[in-house]
């Protein structure tokens, strides 16, 4: 294989990001999986050192202690089991509402498009804690969700819905919206409307031409908008927090309360790599179809 | 389908995600000048709320922090992101291109818990070799930020850069400019909207950052984020609408500006 010849400049923009990211994101992660193999120790930091000196002889102080709880506790695999399930019924929310959304934009007449592009990330420009604390406003038993179905006479008494798995849903679904219209919208928008023309004027009915010619074209974009939500929505940690309750404990949960309730560091580290292990491998399968639906514009 | 009944459905659609995108924020803003329902006069239009924030030394303290961090960190993250992502799209083969392509997609695979996690155990570590007690400074969040907004600038960069014409640079370096000439004054400002951009997300990534924040700061480092979030755990506080609506306002007139930028120079951005 032959390199290009790099130029002084060319070795300069390559070697800052990169030498960077090596001492600040690469060795990091290279230190959570040497401590995910220590013992845990009462002192601070609350492990004790991998190797010792005593009286003349090294001694080796590792163990796959976190891996054994992580795989046998049923705790543990619970909570991966519902951040799963929970990114994965995110995502399909996320499909149902963002493809009708990405749809209607890119059919919009293309004056509007770049408004309505806009009017979607706006919200998404403040602080997400405010979205997710709004949330809580508006479904809390005296809140205006309630108010509505009250005045409606469709409820009798006010709905729960706060602090159940069904806000941490709504919740999640709003909060990673954008990051499945996005790519959708930019499949979306390179559709040529020619070809729903052709296949509408040969007589395909609408249900017809979107499940044979629509749906099969914005396949890229429908996966990397299913990747880009589930991927994060698994290691969610802040909205099960808020709007979920005790039993809605997810993976992102458990290592916050290991880290800083039990100290339990190592255990800690074993349950971030587990999480990242089971992230990256569909990932470098679906890898295939990342290259196909190209880069997503924001 | 009919002309008309597409256009129905279509203002349908688009009426009803974007009740769903903006009744929170709607809430945020209306909810913050509801008077205080304790105090007579309830129920009436109040600037209650603002004016006990006024008096909120902490959350101003954590405010100004954050402000200060987003600005500090995201310049880094820019300048990090733009080389990383110029590299990727004009450098086609080089040693190290699959590790940097590695490493820019790992804060994106990994949960937000394992990195703030890691970067703690990093300035952990610095802390133990060197004896430097900095690790729950300021420096360490910039750092962190910078890091976490480095690869949404680089894939933004990168998708603008990709897409320049090859033929811009070849001119010029047939002019006879050398390589840095080509890059700042050819390369960088055809890529400048990408840029613009990258910076404004990494920006809002950093002013966002609850988590990462949570592991790096120590209490007298509290962030804006961090101040909310605990005050939230304890259930609804009218202050916060009043933050939130401040940030809105801030965020509205910020987008209002460049919208309105962009449209007196047309066809420039992406």
């Amino acid at each position: 294989m032959s390199h290009q010849r790099l130029s002084a400049v060319d070795r300069l923009i390559l070697a800052v990001p990169l030498g960077w990211l090596l001492v600040f994101l690469a060795l990091p992660v290279v230190a959570v999986v040497a401590l995910s193999f220590h013992e845990i120790a009462d002192s601070i930091p609350p492990v004790r050192a991998l190797i010792s000196v005593d009286s003349g002889r090294f001694a080796l102080h590792a163990s796959l202690r976190g891996l054994r709880i992580v795989t046998s506790d049923g705790l543990y695999l619970g909570a991966f089991k519902s951040a799963v399930v929970n990114a994965a019924l995110t995502t399909i929310g996320c499909a149902l509402i963002g493809f009708p959304l990405a749809y209607a934009i890119a059919r919009a007449p293309a004056s509007r498009r770049n408004l309505y592009v806009l009017l979607m990330i706006l919200p998404f420009w403040t602080s997400f804690l405010m979205r997710a604390y709004a949330w809580m406003g508006l479904i809390r038993d005296s809140g205006p969700l309630n108010s509505l179905l009250l005045a409606a006479g469709l409820i009798k008494e006010p709905l729960a819905v706060l602090y159940t798995p069904a806000a941490v849903l709504l919740v999640m679904v709003y909060s990673y919206l954008p990051f499945f219209v996005l790519p959708m919208y930019a499949v979306l928008e390179k559709l040529p409307s020619d070809l729903l023309a052709a296949a509408a004027d040969l007589g395909g009915r609408p249900f017809y031409v979107f499940r044979t010619v629509t749906l099969p074209l914005s396949l890229p974009g429908l996966i990397s908008g299913a990747v880009l939500v589930f991927v994060p929505a698994v290691g969610e940690y802040v909205i099960p927090e808020l709007v979920g309750n005790s039993n809605s404990v997810m993976i992102g949960g458990i290592l916050w309360e290991e880290f800083f309730q039990n100290r339990d560091w190592p255990l800690a580290a074993t349950i971030a790599l587990v999480t990242f292990v089971m992230l990256v491998a569909p990932a470098l399968v679906l890898r295939r179809w990342f290259s196909q639906a190209g880069t997503a514009r924001i | 389908m009919t002309r008309a009944r597409e256009h129905g459905w279509r203002t349908l659609t688009l009426t009803l995600c974007f009740a769903f995108l903006y009744a929170p924020i709607v809430w945020i803003v209306v909810f913050s000048f509801a008077g205080d329902p304790h105090a007579s006069g309830a129920g009436q239009l109040s600037l209650h709320w603002y004016r006990m924030l006024r008096e909120n030394d902490g959350l101003r303290d954590a405010a100004l922090r954050s402000l200060q961090l987003a600005l500090m960190s995201s310049p880094v993250a820019t300048a990090l992101g733009t080389f990383a992502g110029v590299s990727l799209a004009r450098l086609e083969r080089f040693p190290g291109r699959s590790v940097l392509i590695a490493l820019l997609a790992v804060p994106i695979f990994a949960p937000e818990v394992l990195l703030g996690f890691a970067f703690l155990m990093l300035f952990a570590g610095f802390e133990a070799v060197t004896g430097l007690a900095q690790g729950k400074g300021m420096a360490t969040l910039v750092i962190a930020h910078a890091t976490l907004g480095c690869p949404v600038v680089a894939s933004i960069v990168f998708a603008r850069v990709i897409d320049l014409d090859k033929s811009l640079e070849a001119a010029a370096r047939d002019l006879g400019a050398r390589p840095l000439r080509v890059l700042a004054t050819v390369t960088l400002p055809l890529a400048a909207p990408a840029i613009l951009s990258g910076w404004l997300l990494a920006l809002t990534l950093s002013f966002d950052d609850v988590v990462t924040s949570s592991f790096l700061a120590g209490p007298e480092n509290t962030t804006l984020p961090m101040a909310i979030f605990s005050g939230l755990r304890t259930g609804i506080d009218p202050q916060i609408n009043a933050v939130g609506t401040l940030l809105v306002a801030g965020v509205s007139l910020i987008v209002a500006l460049s919208f309105a930028a962009s449209r007196l120079r047309p066809a420039t951005s992406p």
